[in-house]
């Protein structure tokens, strides 16, 4: 359903601060597939959400969604089929409009109504359900404005605005690291039966490996723009945290080896 | 009483102008210059039609020509990436040369014995003033339920949320380019509404008319923000206009008490403009300094 093929990425490129945040990466997704994605800092996890979203375009290499190229399509394209949230919950909503207004917004946007009205009745009906799942109480604010909402309320709102469209696939770049530990879970688990639910394709991205081997179907590590790590069922379920750190130095040791090895050349 | 009077009906007039402004300053977050040559561009397309013969086309032309020079604004702001401000100051400067040739190539044009919406024949079995104020007021009352209903609309919402979270916008499948256009274009329309009824209203045209208009359409904004709040966004837009209908009420009283001359009109703009923004400024100080005497008396 998602194909990433030989995905290149270069900042900089040309100047003294060229710096290759894709190393030529290829996996492919199938469908209804829950897919963590773990690396250290600076490894190109966002930046290969962000070329998937459509944030900017790849050096060389292509992406495919459910069949169809998309790597040179626009953002705003590409956008009714791909949900995201980022770790700012500021950043998933429009924090001077009421939760009504914001999830109108994101519902009717693959329905293009243009003119008709933004708000409407029977949307509410079906925004009301869906808050009362998250169990915040939001379902008796809709007309509170998002922006008075806390961390963890406006991210379950964000991730209800993601996923309301019924996107294919679903991007999460560590939507719950700058909560405090309860809304963060609480938020974890709202993604797991939102996505279990509608069965949505999706990636997430987190820094606790432990929540990483817990949640989803597979998990994929990233080390310097590279994938060194792709691991599902059985051996996934065996997998302990520490053997997974284990593995992790294990991999970057041989990079830094094979490095020394090419400048001692 | 006619002060009274006069203040209301120009009020009204300006209106139509503080909620333009409020679309580009307040709903969609950019600094839009266009304003000065679009209220021009109004009071001559305005002018040349009633002259012409056709005073209500006139108006709806004068709405569609600032629409225009809004998207024009718009389309050097978002597809050439030009600086907000300057691509207004672009189309304004602009809109100079094309505002002279509506006029004929003159900088002022008098409508003295042409039919214009304010002197039909049919229509004066109303006293003069009544319709000088009936009038605005209907258009400004249709200008403002046309826009809390199109703020409404889905394309409305899309507008807001670009003004209020861009990056949101951006990573939704909603067009931002187009929605800024859009946004600016309906200001602009709004801007060139006002300069038209008031071409009529005072029975000519001027080329300097729109000289400064931006700052008078922010200052009116401001001050209704300031009395009225923001709570929502019909109460922003109602007290855009009524921040227009007090501002001309401080402009009159205080011309006809003579603390400072007619022409010193843009100074006083200007003065209430740089005083309301400073407000929370000025607030932070008192914070900080009550907090400081607070600090040192229990010290
Ligand atoms: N827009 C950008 N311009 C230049 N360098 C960037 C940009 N975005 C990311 N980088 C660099 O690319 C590398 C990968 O970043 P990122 O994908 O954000 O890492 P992470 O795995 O922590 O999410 C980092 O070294 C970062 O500094
Ligand atoms: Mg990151």
């Amino acid at each position: 359903m998602l194909e990433v093929i030989n995905a290149r990425k270069i900042f900089l490129a040309g100047t003294p601060n060229e710096h290759v945040a894709l190393d030529n990466i290829s996996f492919t997704l199938s469908e209804g597939e829950f897919v963590t994605l773990i690396g250290s800092n600076g490894a190109g996890k966002s930046t290969l959400f962000n070329a998937i979203g459509g944030t900017f375009w790849l050096n060389s290499g292509k992406i495919l969604l459910h069949g169809e190229d998309i790597t040179y399509m626009p953002e705003h394209h590409r956008a009714s089929m791909i949900g995201r949230l980022f770790q700012n919950p500021a950043k998933g909503t429009a924090p001077n409009m009421t939760i009504e207004e914001n999830l109108a917004l994101a519902y009717n946007r693959k329905l293009r109504k243009g003119l008709r009205i933004g708000v409407h009745r029977e949307d509410v009906k079906l925004f009301r359900e869906k808050l009362a799942m998250l169990d915040m109480g939001l379902e008796n604010r809709l007309k509170t404005k998002v922006g008075l909402l806390s961390g963890g309320q406006r991210q379950a709102v964000a991730l209800l605005m993601a996923t309301l469209g019924k996107p294919r696939l679903l991007l999460l770049d560590e939507h719950t690291a700058a909560l405090d530990p309860a809304a963060a879970e609480k938020v974890m688990q709202i993604t797991k039966d939102i996505v279990n639910q509608e069965n949505i394709t999706t990636m997430m991205i987190t820094h606790n490996i432990q929540s990483a081997l817990e949640t989803g179907s597979r998990t994929i590590m990233m080390d310097r723009g590279k994938i060194i790590l792709d691991i599902t069922g059985k051996d996934r379920d065996n997998l302990t945290v520490g053997r997974l750190m284990e593995l992790y130095s294990q991999q970057s040791k041989d990079i830094v080896v094979s490095d020394r090895m090419l400048l001692n050349r | 009483m006619t002060l009274l009077v006069g203040s209301v009906q120009l009020g009204l007039i300006y209106g139509m102008l503080a909620l333009g402004i409020y679309i580009s300053f307040r709903i969609l977050n950019i600094p839009d210059l266009t304003a000065d040559g679009s209220f021009t561009l109004g009071l001559s397309v305005s002018a040349a039609m009633t002259i012409a013969g056709h005073p209500l086309l006139g108006i709806l032309l004068a709405i569609i020509a600032g629409a225009i020079a809004g998207a024009i604004t718009g389309l050097l702001q978002t597809k050439l990436e030009i600086h907000p401000i300057l691509a207004g100051i672009i189309t304004m400067s602009s809109l100079y040369s094309i505002n002279l040739y509506i006029l004929g190539s003159r900088s002022n044009l008098s409508l003295i014995g042409s039919k214009s919406i304010f002197n039909q024949e049919e229509w004066l079995f109303l006293n003069k003033q009544v319709l000088g104020t009936l009038i605005p007021l209907i258009f400004c009352f249709l200008t403002l339920i046309i826009l809390i209903w199109f703020f409404k609309t889905h394309l409305g919402l899309c507008i807001r949320a670009t003004g209020d979270n861009e990056e949101m916008v951006r990573a939704s499948s909603i067009n931002v380019d187009a929605m800024k256009i859009v946004a600016v274009a309906i200001s602009n329309a709004c801007i060139g509404l006002s300069g038209a009824v008031l071409a009529q209203y005072q029975g000519y045209a001027d080329i300097s008319s729109g000289i400064g208009i931006m700052v008078v359409g922010l200052a009116s904004a401001i001050i209704g923000e300031a009395i009225f709040g923001r709570r929502s966004l019909t109460m922003g837009l109602f007290s855009a206009i009524l921040g227009s209908l007090i501002y001309r009420f401080i402009i009159a009283a205080a011309l006809k008490s003579n603390i400072f001359p007619a022409y010193m009109l843009r100074v006083v703009s200007a003065f209430i403009v740089v005083f309301a923004l400073s407000i929370p400024i000025i607030k932070k100080h008192l914070e900080f300094r009550r907090m400081r005497k607070k600090a040192g008396q229990n010290a």
